[in-house]
């Protein structure tokens, strides 16, 4: 309120002499560590701005007298890194796949290189370690395989993808969807089932099962095989043993020859260069389930994806 | 009676309008909103009809004294109410998020409460709901008292009070029902903002009214702070939500900028929002109120003047540290860092003024929990604003970036400084405000003090440890050149520390509810027998306008 200065008593320091609602202000000066420290800043933030980028001008901004730039710098990071791999790198791209396993510190360094390639771009479906997510995504870690487990046979799936709608080397097939589209009726669909889960040893011979026997040899063997034992040139799953992508207890077995997924793997030779997907392959295999002495599987598909 | 038969006719109308707006609306949440809309001009059309005194429903709920033709504080009264309703729904929510982050089957399968949309609602709830009605209360408070003038249009200030309410009301469903401009901190959509922005605009006419017609010679510290808020925060509000309607009728707009424009101009909100709203508003509720409840002189006039325009001047410049290491260029990139740097000790500048009021009275820190509340806010404040222009060093920022470090740095800022100013200033006014003698427990205070004390230590500690974790989890190499961990792998390695983050915020929103029991009980009337721990000092005789005089 009026312009009233009073020395306060607990400190010692004159008021400025304004009020407002019972409130004063002392007139204590700035404190000098805190204007100092301001100062250094500002000093500080002054050689900053000359060092580095800085002040936009009518084209361009200042370029610092650094010639510091965020580009350059990982231009420079990326060099460097890239020259110290490159022997690594050139040892893996001059090497064919298959002379890999034989050359166990280049495999080792390409399992290494896999494995980071496969935390960044594989892991969202089949899973830290490849483990594979149960009912979506297959293990990679056993020697169950679709589409082939030796290092051609990976390579191939790596580079084409499963499914790629817009790619004509794509590894593809089609399991009809024999109940939804009228194939087999209700009860025939159950007779099959019944079949798929004697030859894989969850239930005892019935008459169902024979009756699926007739079923299975005439809808499913031409794919699957006369006994169950898979078609990897059409990514058939072996029925006869215990692991199952979608599920092997009779609702899921209905379910998938009712509708089947058809599960669709991205291509990687868009997204990836040859070498990484050699490094990828090996590091697939490296896994715990690799094949030898196979013929890979892929080689001989056609435009349309059918040998 | 005609003016009555004018609105009236003018709500019935408004009340149509958007009805007819519901109807013919391109997408549902729109629908909805309008909805909303028509039933709020319906009440005031009900309102109008029967001469609804808002007073006496007030006092009715509340058992406010009636008002006696000083200070004009039912808005504040309302806005203290309604500080501490949005305050549970909002902390509540960030609690549930917090959760949903430790175990993921909370989002309950359902698009409505999924992490994506309970997420806007939790931070638009505590920092515009709880945060926004403190500002605007506690200003309407601070603004009277120290230009001993009541209230600039007094139906504006209440329409003020009522439009906020319907701002967050359409934003928080909004939210629920997937409407988002996808901006953080300003996610609703371009009608809302429209809204808010008429409502703002009144929000200044109603301060700055005020202190034209002070009665007092100058202006004090916290209407600079409560303007600066007041100002900056419409200009930022209204450039970085300029867009395109895709229909008037719809709820979906397009952004006037594009890429990295768009990114600098959100920043550029973004960060002024912490700076505006959540430092120069509350700085203002510190002015007022630390001297008051202290007792005691402002530590520095000087220092007031020159962190407040340092501040002011600084804090606009240093959003694109939020950009760090993007597609913004360079040169942008170091001035938002070298202005964050630089802005360190002007917003120490606020903590030193707060703390060193103190002066003369550090005994009551022992003897006074609000005292104490008030305290640990500028500590909190210090601490943050140092971690801010630490974390906004480009070579800190690398690894800081994305990560939770950036979490628990907010929540620091946010539970410390704002919850606890925010506590204390709310436990200042409601004896004040209600005319009861003290509050009902002043050991609950104590109580909510040490939860939320706890709470914040829980809290900001695990989400240090938490980024740091991530950040070099992320950038961790093997000797190959390979990245070691996978993205998922640094995520699974969180759950520890998220239960402890949700244990904290359970503690901290346990110390809340205590607080709300305490202030009903006080609004009941009731002072609870216990052994005194401070005065509650009021002057009737002082606390109203000065009568004004006629010029000779």
């Amino acid at each position: 309120m009026a312009e009233h200065k009073r020395i306060d008593e607990a400190t010692g320091t004159s008021t400025v002499g304004h009020e407002w609602d019972g409130i004063e202000e002392l007139n204590t000066p700035l404190p000098r560590w805190w204007l100092w420290t301001f100062y250094a800043t500002i000093v500080w933030g002054l050689a900053y701005v000359v060092l580095y980028p800085a002040w936009p001008m009518v084209n361009r901004a200042t370029e610092g007298v650094l010639g510091w730039s965020s580009r350059g710098d990982l231009a420079k990071e990326m060099a460097a890194d890239a020259k110290r791999r490159a022997p690594t790198m050139n040892a893996i791209a001059a090497t064919a796949l298959a002379d890999l396993p034989a050359k166990p510190e280049l495999m080792q360094a390409a399992v290494q290189g896999g494995g980071a390639a496969f935390r960044v771009h594989c892991v969202q479906c089949h899973g830290a370690g490849g483990a594979g997510v149960k009912n979506l995504y297959p293990s990679l870690t056993d020697d169950d395989w679709l589409w082939g487990g030796d290092l051609a046979s990976i390579e191939y799936t790596v580079t084409h993808g499963i499914r790629n709608p817009d790619h004509k080397d794509t590894r593809t097939s089609l399991m009809p969807a024999f109940g939804r589209d009228g194939i087999l009726d209700a009860a025939q669909v159950g007779d099959v089932v019944s079949f798929v889960r004697t030859i894989s040893r969850q239930e005892k011979a019935s008459a169902s099962s024979t009756r699926g026997a007739t079923l299975f040899a005439d809808n499913c063997a031409v794919c699957h095989g006369a006994g169950g034992e898979g078609g990897r040139q059409f990514g058939a799953p072996k029925l006869t043993d215990a692991i199952w992508l979608y599920g092997g207890d009779r609702d899921s077995l209905t379910a998938t020859v009712n509708q089947p997924r058809n599960g669709v793997m991205p291509r990687w030779n868009n997204r990836l260069d040859p070498v990484t997907i050699k490094m990828l392959s090996a590091y697939v295999y490296s896994l715990g389930g690799g094949e030898k002495g196979l013929a890979p599987v892929g080689e001989g598909q056609g435009a349309d994806g059918q040998p | 009676m005609d003016g009555l038969v004018t609105r009236a006719g003018g709500w019935l109308g408004l009340t149509l309008l958007a009805l007819v707006a519901a109807a013919l609306a391109v997408d549902a949440p729109f629908a909805v909103h309008m909805v909303i809309v028509a039933l709020a001009c319906f009440a005031m059309l009900w309102a109008t009809v029967t001469r609804a005194d808002y007073g006496a429903i007030a006092r009715g709920i509340f058992k406010i004294p009636a008002d006696q033709g000083v200070y004009d504080d039912d808005p504040i009264r309302w806005g203290v109410v309604a500080t501490l309703f949005w305050g549970i729904a909002g902390m509540a929510a960030g609690l549930f998020i917090a959760l949903q982050l430790a175990f993921p089957a909370l989002n309950l399968n359902l698009e409505y409460t999924t992490f994506g949309r309970l997420r806007p609602l939790h931070t638009s709830a505590v920092i515009f709901a709880f945060g926004g009605n403190a500002l605007i209360a506690t200003s309407f408070y601070v603004v009277q008292r120290t230009c001993r003038a009541r209230l600039a249009f007094p139906a504006l200030a209440r329409f003020v009070f009522w439009g906020y309410q319907l701002f967050i009301v359409l934003a928080a469903t909004g939210y629920l029902m997937g409407v988002t401009a996808a901006k953080e901190y300003a996610e609703p959509e371009w009608y809302v903002d429209l809204w808010l922005t008429i409502v703002w605009v009144a929000y200044l006419a109603v301060f700055v009214g005020t202190i034209v017609k002070r009665r007092e010679p100058h202006i004090y510290v916290a209407n600079w702070f409560y303007l600066s808020f007041i100002v900056t925060i419409a200009m930022l509000h209204i450039v970085n939500n300029l867009s395109m309607p895709a229909s008037l009728l719809g709820s979906k707009s397009y952004a006037a900028f594009a890429g990295v424009q768009d990114a600098l101009t959100q920043w550029w909100y973004g960060h002024n929002a912490v700076g505006f709203f959540l430092t120069a508003g509350f700085l203002a509720m510190m002015y007022y109120f630390v001297p008051k409840q202290a007792e005691r002189p402002v530590y520095s006039y000087r220092l007031s003047i020159i962190h407040f325009w340092s501040l002011i001047f600084l804090y606009i410049w240093a959003g694109p540290h939020h950009l760090h290491y993007t597609a913004l260029p360079d040169w942008a990139q170091t001035l938002g860092m070298v202005f964050s740097v630089i802005l360190w000790m002007p917003s120490w500048g606020g903590m030193i003024n707060g703390l060193m009021t103190l002066n003369g009275a550090w005994d009551k820190i022992r003897t006074d929990p609000i005292i104490r509340m008030m305290v640990m806010a500028l500590a909190f404040y210090g601490m943050s604003t140092f971690e801010g222009p630490m974390m906004s060093i480009k070579w800190v920022n690398s690894m800081s970036h994305y990560t939770d470090w950036t979490i628990g740095h907010v929540h620091s800022g946010a539970l410390g400084w704002n919850g606890m100013i925010t506590f204390a200033c709310v436990y200042y006014l409601v004896p004040r405000l209600w005319g009861r003698p003290r509050l009902y427990s002043l050991r609950m205070v104590n109580w909510h003090f040490w939860l939320a004390t706890v709470g914040i230590v829980f809290y900001a500690a695990s989400m240090w440890v938490a980024g740091i974790m991530q950040g070099l989890m992320w950038r961790e190499y093997g000797a190959d050149g390979y990245l070691v961990y996978s993205f998922a792998e640094s995520v699974a390695a969180m759950h520890p520390m998220y239960l402890i983050r949700a244990a904290g915020g359970a503690m901290y929103l346990a110390g809340f509810l205590i607080m709300i029991a305490n202030v009903w009980a006080t609004l009941g009337g009731k002072v609870r027998a216990e052994k005194p721990m401070t005065e509650t000092p009021y002057n009737a005789a002082a606390d109203r306008p000065l009568v004004p005089v006629p010029a000779e």
